[in-house]
């Protein structure tokens, strides 16, 4: 064994011990030498490669490291290990290092830089980092490789990964010419593509609005989907004005009849009116949705902007991309004060509380709502899928979400491909991470309400990963004008043959079914259990949506009642301030209060409404995102994973005996037969225990070291005088 | 006719005195209500009928009440009484200010809050309270150790203290190393504080590795040695042939240090050679007493929102209880690599418990079932002389007493972050542990009363008094975890690190309705229900099996 330095002849300090000295390795590599490759996916092409490199195995407590090749492709950066690979087990979800890097360092004489793009050093590294979007980090030593081969793969894989693309090069393309046709998905999410859809939507709904078909050929705007809904009010003439800005787009309809819509913002009112008073049409046609009654929330003005969301997630992030066990237990110290300074968790405890007012609006005082912002695409985007998770128990399927992620964020032209930086601009005003704080909100009611949800955190977590995944086509762009003139651009260039191109959604693409089963939440309390409950226990139906006072509206509509309600909106666009319905903005919780104890007064019935708790302690961090790569927080034979494994154990039990009834024969009773859910998850039957990182980071062997905190003392270095005090301070220990 | 004459009292239970007052609910605002005192409780149900709110506090839970504004003083309901209790929360009463009224309200809760102040007995002492199993019976010593595997070829059951004669605060069984004699125990113990000399707790059942807890050697300024003290540990060290044995003091250095002055001390190098010394900088009872008062003040009343984290953090409680688990994980990973361990504080009785009795539920699942659970309580805190009466200050009116410090609680609190982190190892759900820490403070049985087994012997606590255990262990199933896996062979390392580590929300702000409380009160009965009907399930297909297996036998004789 050999004490390895990070930069040859020059380091004193071994950063790592491997194996086997680099002789050894050169003797044993030589005469086979065989190309190693992981399994290419179709389209998939190998741009440079080296080997050996040495990968330092971040959950080895020894420090040690595994030598390998790295390659880079144009999807991805992928290390192959020499050494014959160690049986799977269980269903790890991640294994390959995404071309989606968030930013590359590379050590120079044990100095750190970092690399993004375009200024690179014409020296040799010896060591290179690598931090992922989605939080892991790699760490490779280049000490080993040919000078030539190092350099190489370095500029290969920033160049690749963090200079600025076209999007013709993104590899969903070329993946989606040489994809094979059979692969073809099963659909059962409904994509919102076709006016079918939309129509489907609004009669499920019961809403009375009216279906758009004018922007088929997107001439009315390219910012708006194919399809959508409007007021029915609406004129035509209006339709056109302005290019579809400022139009109340229906998001969804109340059971009450009342509706949720959103809206751009149209630029500063001119002098001449001409705006302000296409605006009151456009306020008044939503108004008479239901009840003449309408309040209007402008996000832009109580929600933190775009580029703060940009901010907070950047601080954020850096405390979970932590390559060694000294940084991490420097961080453990002030942990919960620097999680807190970034400002992420208030960010989606004010996105929460924003939907929780919306839906008050909405389900207490029956009034339509009309969200704007400034395009109207990201923060209108989180807002109305959370008030439609709250009210409306479908959202909380599997299907149902992936339909609403649709609806709202992909139909909804939510500008993926900005907002996400696929092609690595180097703008600074657009990337911003609007849909994970959607799903980071989202994970916060799963956790806070895990029955009513069909979905596990596990497929949340997946899905913020899919993002990143260059291979679907849901993701990659900005609008639905944008990826149909792309796809048909890119379908008819000459050399290639239809586009294939795969929805994220589906999952097979990425897993087997086995893998899938993760994404199901064992708990899920389902419609037909609760049924039953319900038919034990008598209640009165529909109490948790009706039985609300309705304060607001009991007016009848007069005529002119409405008239007065324009005016004063009137006089509120003038002074540019259309939001004021919140009361005093100091204390919106104060104002949610009441709708709030009403709520948890009732029963709780996981179909019905849903509001997340908004204290400090019930707004937890995301561990299974933030923390799965992190070998010092993994619990072995612990963790949420455990208790699944746990309903999945008596899951199997129940269908083996139900199984041995069958063989006898005897077993008919259909009704009891659908009460369960035929789904014994895989992981049932593995008897080695697992970490809580399953099923993302590999479990480690069982035969382990503890971890240790280091750095314990160093906040709690007490200058009181009670620190030094003695326990018993009334009796004095008696020498002998 | 008695004001809430409806409300069922427990055997030997006597009303004192009844009275109508307004309770000022922090949550609710001021509510009119009736109260009444017994020797046991203190009960209050508002008059309003929309909402009814009732309290039901044990008089035990009272660390101090005062009488709050005169009979001038001005403003709406600012004449009453103010009630701090032991389990995080303050109630208010105020009363009409004419004639006194609250005087002998006040005088009655004082007299019966502190029975032991006004030389009356605990309420334990009159309960009449019948249950199906006698808790007094879950712990048996010599059961215990039989089970461990003791005594064996090196380790013997020593008889010495059976009239509490080498060490007062300590058992009458005591395991010791088989070569050391009775004569060389007492000369330990003079090298000891308190006579609390090292003696066995645990035993790897593998590797014959140990867990000995004690008291600091009385080194002194003068840095004294003791040969005897020297001696015994080595033995302890040969017995399973560990190389050199571990001594983890589980004060700060300088603590440590600091102690010589006061004749205590730590294990120095020269004098135990074949001993390493480690300190685990877990700070005394008075730092864990002001930390949690500074947890009450930012959960209630009101909980801190936008600064949660941060405030939190200032409380440094999850990090004293980072520090506690750390410093059994240490212990517990040393024992399981065949080193022999040596754990103690100053006295031997508060973080030395918490450390042995931590590590040994890592170690050892038996510790984790409903039962085993009880006996480590009764084995290393009440058998061992935890000081509960000096520490929770049953019956005593002193609220400012030093001595007080919430140790048992945050022991618990270190079990309770296990059981987050491992929800299928630990056979008992949170509800118990809850009931744990209720009767901990309520006089109601005699578990956790007095400082030590020779007093209790004294005052005849077994015989004059209920167990907890009897309540417990005749319920069982409310207390049980539906997601219970019995493994015995891992232990089980928690992570001690603040990314883990969380607020005990159902237990520290639990008073608050507008806190979301975590799984127990919203999902868990779904998950128990769901458990229920798969368990029921199975049960129904079995049986159904069964008898059908048994028809078919019957056919076939046909």
């Amino acid at each position: 064994m050999l004490s390895l330095g990070g930069g040859g002849a020059k380091s004193s300090k071994p950063s790592f011990v491997s194996y086997i000295t680099p002789e050894e390795i050169k003797s044993e590599k030589e005469p086979p030498k065989k190309e190693r490759h992981p399994n290419l996916l179709p389209g998939e092409v190998v741009f440079c490669s080296a080997d050996p490199i040495l990968k330092h195995t971040q959950d080895d407590v020894s420090q040690r490291g595994i030598f390998g090749t790295l390659l880079c492709t144009n999807f991805r950066v992928s290390f192959v290990s020499d050494e014959t690979p160690l049986e799977e087990t269980g269903s790890n979800l991640g294994d390959l290092i995404s071309l989606q890097m968030l930013f590359c360092f590379v050590v120079y004489d044990e100095k750190r830089k970092m690399i993004t793009g375009g200024m690179l050093k014409n020296k040799y590294p010896s060591k290179m980092i690598i931090h992922c979007k989605d939080l892991r980090v790699f760490q490779f030593c280049l000490t080993f490789t040919k000078e030539e081969d190092a350099r190489k793969i370095f500029h290969g894989i920033a160049h690749h990964c963090l200079e600025p693309k076209s999007l013709k090069c993104v590899f969903a393309f070329s993946y989606a010419v040489s994809r094979s046709p059979e692969m073809q998905r099963s659909q059962r999410t409904v994509m919102f593509d076709s006016k079918e859809d939309w129509a489907q939507e609004m009669k499920r709904t019961k809403g009375n609005c009216r279906i758009v078909t004018e922007n088929e050929g997107f001439k009315l705007s390219t910012r708006l989907p194919k399809y959508f809904i409007i007021p029915s009010s609406v004129t035509d003439e209006d339709l056109f004005k302005f290019q579809g800005k400022g139009l109340p787009i229906w998001c969804w309809s109340h059971h009450s009849g009342c509706a949720l819509f959103k809206a751009s913002t149209l630029p500063v009112p001119q002098e001449d009116g001409v705006i302000q008073r296409y605006m009151e049409r456009m306020l008044d046609a939503a108004a008479q949705t239901h009840l003449y009654s309408l309040k209007i929330e402008d996000l832009s003005e109580t929600l933190p902007t775009v580029q703060d969301i940009q901010q907070s997630y950047a601080k954020f992030k850096q405390f979970f991309l932590i390559d060694n066990s000294t940084d991490f237990w420097v961080s453990d110290v002030k942990w919960f004060s620097s999680v807190e300074n970034t400002g992420w968790m208030d960010i989606i405890r004010k996105c929460l509380q924003k939907a929780v007012e919306v839906v008050e609006c909405l389900e207490k005082e029956n009034t339509n709502i009309l969200i704007m912002e400034e395009e109207g695409t990201d923060l209108c985007c989180v807002i109305s899928s959370l008030v439609q998770i709250m009210l409306d128990p479908h959202y909380r399927t599997l299907t149902g979400f992936q339909g609403l992620v649709q609806k709202e964020w992909v139909a909804g032209c939510h500008a993926f491909l900005d907002r996400c930086n696929h092609l690595c601009q180097k703008d600074k005003e657009s990337p911003s991470p609007i849909f994970l704080l959607f799903l980071e909100c989202v994970w916060q009611l799963v956790q806070q309400h895990s029955p009513a949800f069909q979905f596990s955190e596990t497929y949340l977590t997946v899905l913020s990963d899919s993002v990143h995944v260059p291979v679907f086509s849901t993701f990659l762009f900005n609008s639905a004008y944008q990826r149909e003139s792309t796809l048909k651009a890119e379908s008819q260039h000459p050399q290639r043959g239809p586009l294939n191109c795969p929805a994220v959604w589906d999952w097979s693409v990425q897993f087997d079914c086995k893998a899938q089963e993760l994404f199901l939440n064992p708990l899920y309390a389902d419609k037909l259990k609760q049924d039953k409950v319900l038919r034990k226990v008598p209640r009165p139906k529909h109490q948790r949506q009706l039985s609300l006072p309705s304060s607001a509206f009991k007016t009848p509509p007069k005529k002119g009642f409405f008239k007065d309600e324009t005016e004063s909106l009137k006089k509120m666009l003038r002074v540019k301030r259309i939001s004021r319905w919140m009361a005093s903005p100091d204390s919106p919780a104060a104002n949610t209060r009441e709708f709030y104890e009403a709520w948890q007064r009732r029963p709780l019935d996981h179909h019905g409404l849903l509001l997340p708790w908004l204290d400090g302690p019930a707004v937890r961090l995301w561990m299974q995102r933030y923390l799965r790569w992190i070998p010092e927080v993994q619990i072995l034979g612990g963790g949420p994973v455990a208790v699944t494994n746990k309903m999945a154990e008596l899951l199997v039990q129940v269908q083996e005996l139900r199984k041995k009834l069958d063989l006898k024969g005897c077993w008919q009773p259909e009704a009891e037969r659908v009460q369960l859910q035929p789904r014994p998850l895989a992981l049932a039957r593995n008897s080695l225990r697992l970490s809580s990182a399953f099923p993302f980071a590999s479990s480690r062997n069982w035969t382990f070291k503890p971890v240790i905190p280091t750095s314990l003392l160093q906040s709690l270095m007490l200058t009181d005088k009670l620190a030094s005090q003695e326990d018993e301070t009334t009796e004095v220990i008696s020498l002998v | 006719m008695e004001l809430l004459a409806d409300v069922a009292l427990l055997p030997g239970e006597e009303r004192i005195i009844d009275k109508d007052l307004i309770y000022m609910c922090p949550f609710n605002g001021a509510l009119k209500g009736k109260v009444f005192i017994t020797n046991y409780r203190l009960y209050f149900r508002s008059t309003d009928t929309e909402s009814t709110v009732t309290l039901d506090v044990p008089l035990g839970n009272i660390s101090r009440i005062e009488k709050m504004g005169g009979a001038s003083s001005r403003g709406e309901n600012s004449y009453g009484l103010d009630i701090t209790c032991k389990d995080m929360r303050n109630l208010r009463f105020a009363l009409k200010q004419e004639g006194h009224s609250r005087r002998d309200l006040f005088g009655e809760i004082f007299k019966y809050a502190f029975p032991l102040s006004h030389g009356q007995p605990l309420f334990a002492f009159l309960s009449q309270e019948k249950f199906e199993e006698n808790g007094w019976n879950v712990y048996k010593p010599m059961d215990e150790y039989r089970r461990q595997g003791l005594p064996n070829e090196r380790w013997r059951i020593s008889f010495i203290n059976s009239n509490y004669e080498l060490c007062d605060t300590y058992p009458t069984i005591l395991v010791v190393p088989f070569k050391a004699t009775e004569e060389d125990l007492r000369r330990v113990a003079t090298f000891r504080s308190r006579c609390r000399i090292p003696v066995l707790s645990w035993i790897h059942r593998d590797n014959q590795a140990v867990i000995m807890r004690c008291s600091q050697p009385l080194v002194g300024m003068s840095g004294k040695r003791n040969k005897d003290d020297e001696r015994y540990l080595d033995i302890i060290r040969e017995a399973n042939g560990t190389t050199k044995l571990t001594i983890y003091d589980a004060r700060p250095n300088v603590n440590a240090v600091a102690n010589k002055a006061t004749g205590g001390g730590y294990e120095g190098d020269d004098a135990y050679q074949n001993a390493e010394l480690v300190f685990l900088d877990i700070h005394n009872i008075h730092v864990m007493r002001e930390s949690l008062k500074k947890l009450k003040d930012i959960v209630y009343p009101n909980v801190e929102e936008s600064h949660w984290l941060s405030s939190l953090e200032s409380t440094h409680w999850l990090e004293h209880i980072k520090l506690v688990l750390s410093g059994a994980i240490q212990v517990a990973d040393k024992v399981s690599s065949g080193n022999s361990v040596v754990v103690h504080c100053s006295d031997g009785w508060d973080r030395t418990a918490q450390l042995t009795s931590l590590s040994m539920l890592m170690l050892d699942s038996y510790f984790r079932t409903f039962r085993g659970f009880q006996v480590l309580l009764e084995k290393e805190w009440i058998g061992f002389g935890h000081k509960f009466a000096s520490r929770i200050g049953h019956g005593d009116k002193n609220h400012a007493d030093q001595d007080r410090s919430p140790i048992f609680l945050q022991f618990i609190d270190c079990v309770w972050q296990m059981t987050k982190q491992f929800p299928t190892a630990f056979e008992f759900n949170e509800h118990f542990l809850i009931t744990v820490l209720d009767h901990l403070y309520s006089c109601r049985f005699g578990t956790f009363l007095y400082n030590c087994e020779s007093v209790r012997e004294n005052y005849n606590v077994r015989a004059k008094t209920v167990s907890l255990w009897s309540l417990i262990n005749s319920s069982t199933s409310i207390y049980m975890n539906p997601f219970y896996t019995a493994e015995s062979s891992h232990v089980l390392y928690p992570v001690a690190s603040m990314r883990h580590l969380e607020l005990w929300v159902n237990y520290y702000i639990r008073w608050n309705p507008r806190i979301r409380h975590q799984i127990l009160s919203q999902n868990c009965e779904i998950l128990s229900q769901n458990c229920e009907i798969l368990s029921h399930n199975c049960e129904k297909l079995s049986h159904n099996y069964e008898t059908l297996g048994h028809n078919c036998g019957i056919l076939s004789c046909i």
